[in-house]
């Protein structure tokens, strides 16, 4: 077949016919895969939750926060068993990171200690800071680990400014941006206590 | 042509990364570790494959003048696709290679194929070219994913091979991806020419 010539109404037409398919394609997959999408979205939120607080059979619908600084709000999860408060898990975050926003999900017991944390998202350096991941909760450096801690009683901020936990070894930004959003969002449990209890029973 | 010769071309003779040097951008972006490198190089190929069928299937409905803008939007609709498909079915891939996804549709790899082989060849050369291509930038990127992984923080394919006392950073950060990839080809063009 010989090659359409280059005519003007040629070139409108090609172009207009590619676009129109490759419009009316996308909108179907779109379609196809909005709810597994959404699916796999809530799916991953609610592991890091179970991951992140004591065991639970109830969660609240989540309530937006407005954070202490900064325009973004959190994301507060009540967890119950047998009616009676366990934890909650807040959504927070930070734009602190050595790479653009770090999303984590962090676990607060009732005695108001940080009990876990997932990291949601992130962009940090691989094998730096996406240490942090695991870093901030290991068992065997307990300088290092924030689980069971309180930012009331513990200095949330890395040693090398004065505070009671060990950075991640060459990744200072990154433990900076990690426990800023960690105290960001104690600070909003804080703040939202009366509330938080009181709430929803 | 010779079907069998096209299929294994992409692997040495005209390996994308390191005989054709194309498509660097993606290649020392994602490849931090040999699975970011698999997961990438495979959405490549699947998009590769696709656009390459599409385009040797419709290029005598183009007029030159257009061609490389129709080429773009069909390879950037295969793209999507894949996004989604990933997004949706496999969220933990996505999650690692989220930001590169798009990153395709400019990869100069596909256009290149496009441009140099499928508008020129009937759709079995070019489903093949695209395979061809497609897995020699897979092969690639784990090679060079692996290297780093391995160097960089004593693991490959997350299996840990010894203590990440003893490994040197450098090879996970940008620096080592360029270092890696200038011995690679320096390897394989030796390869080549004996």
């Amino acid at each position: 077949m010989a090659q359409r010539e280059s005519t003007f109404i040629n070139m409108v037409v090609t172009l207009f016919v590619i676009t129109l398919i490759a419009g009316g394609t996308l909108g179907y997959v779109y379609t196809l895969t909005e709810a597994p999408i959404a699916i796999a979205k809530e799916k991953a939120q609610k592991e890091a939750i179970k991951t992140v607080l004591p065991e639970f059979d109830k969660l609240s619908n989540p309530f937006k926060v407005a954070a202490e600084e900064g325009s973004d709000s959190l994301e507060f999860f009540l967890a119950y068993k047998n009616n009676e408060l366990v934890g909650t898990a807040i959504k927070t975050y930070t734009k602190k990171g050595f790479s653009g926003l770090v999303s984590i999900m962090a676990g607060v017991d009732t005695d108001g200690n940080i009990c876990g944390y997932q990291v949601l998202e992130h962009a940090e350096t691989p094998g730096l800071g996406s240490k942090m991941t695991t870093w901030f909760k290991s068992t065997e450096k307990p300088k290092q680990s924030i689980i069971g801690k309180s930012p009331k009683t513990t200095k949330f901020t890395v040693s090398k400014d004065g505070g009671d936990i060990d950075a991640i070894t060459a990744s200072t930004i990154s433990s900076r941006a990690f426990l800023d959003a960690i105290v960001r969002a104690y600070n909003s449990y804080e703040k939202n206590l009366e509330s938080n209890t009181g709430n929803k029973k | 042509m010779n079907q069998w010769k096209n299929f294994t071309k992409g692997f040495i003779k005209e390996n994308p990364v390191f005989v054709l040097v194309l498509g660097m951008c993606p290649t020392l972006g994602v490849t931090s570790s040999a699975i970011n490198g698999l997961g990438m190089g495979l959405a490549t190929t699947f998009v590769l494959v696709m656009a390459n069928i599409v385009i040797s299937m419709v290029k005598s409905f183009i007029p030159e003048k257009v061609r490389i803008p129709s080429f773009i939007v069909i390879i950037a609709a295969f793209v999507t696709v894949v996004q989604l498909m990933m997004q949706a079915y496999l969220p933990s891939l996505y999650k690692s290679l989220g930001l590169f996804i798009p990153l395709i549709v400019v990869n100069c790899i596909v256009l290149g194929r496009a441009e140099a082989f499928a508008s020129k060849n009937n759709i079995i050369s070019s489903a093949i070219d695209g395979l061809s291509i497609g897995l020699g930038f897979s092969f690639a990127l784990v090679l060079l994913g692996g290297i780093r992984e391995i160097l960089g923080s004593g693991k490959i394919f997350d299996i840990t091979l010894y203590s990440e006392n003893y490994v040197s950073l450098i090879f996970v950060l940008a620096p080592g991806a360029f270092i890696v990839l200038g011995y690679l080809i320096a390897f394989i063009n030796q390869i080549r020419k004996s």
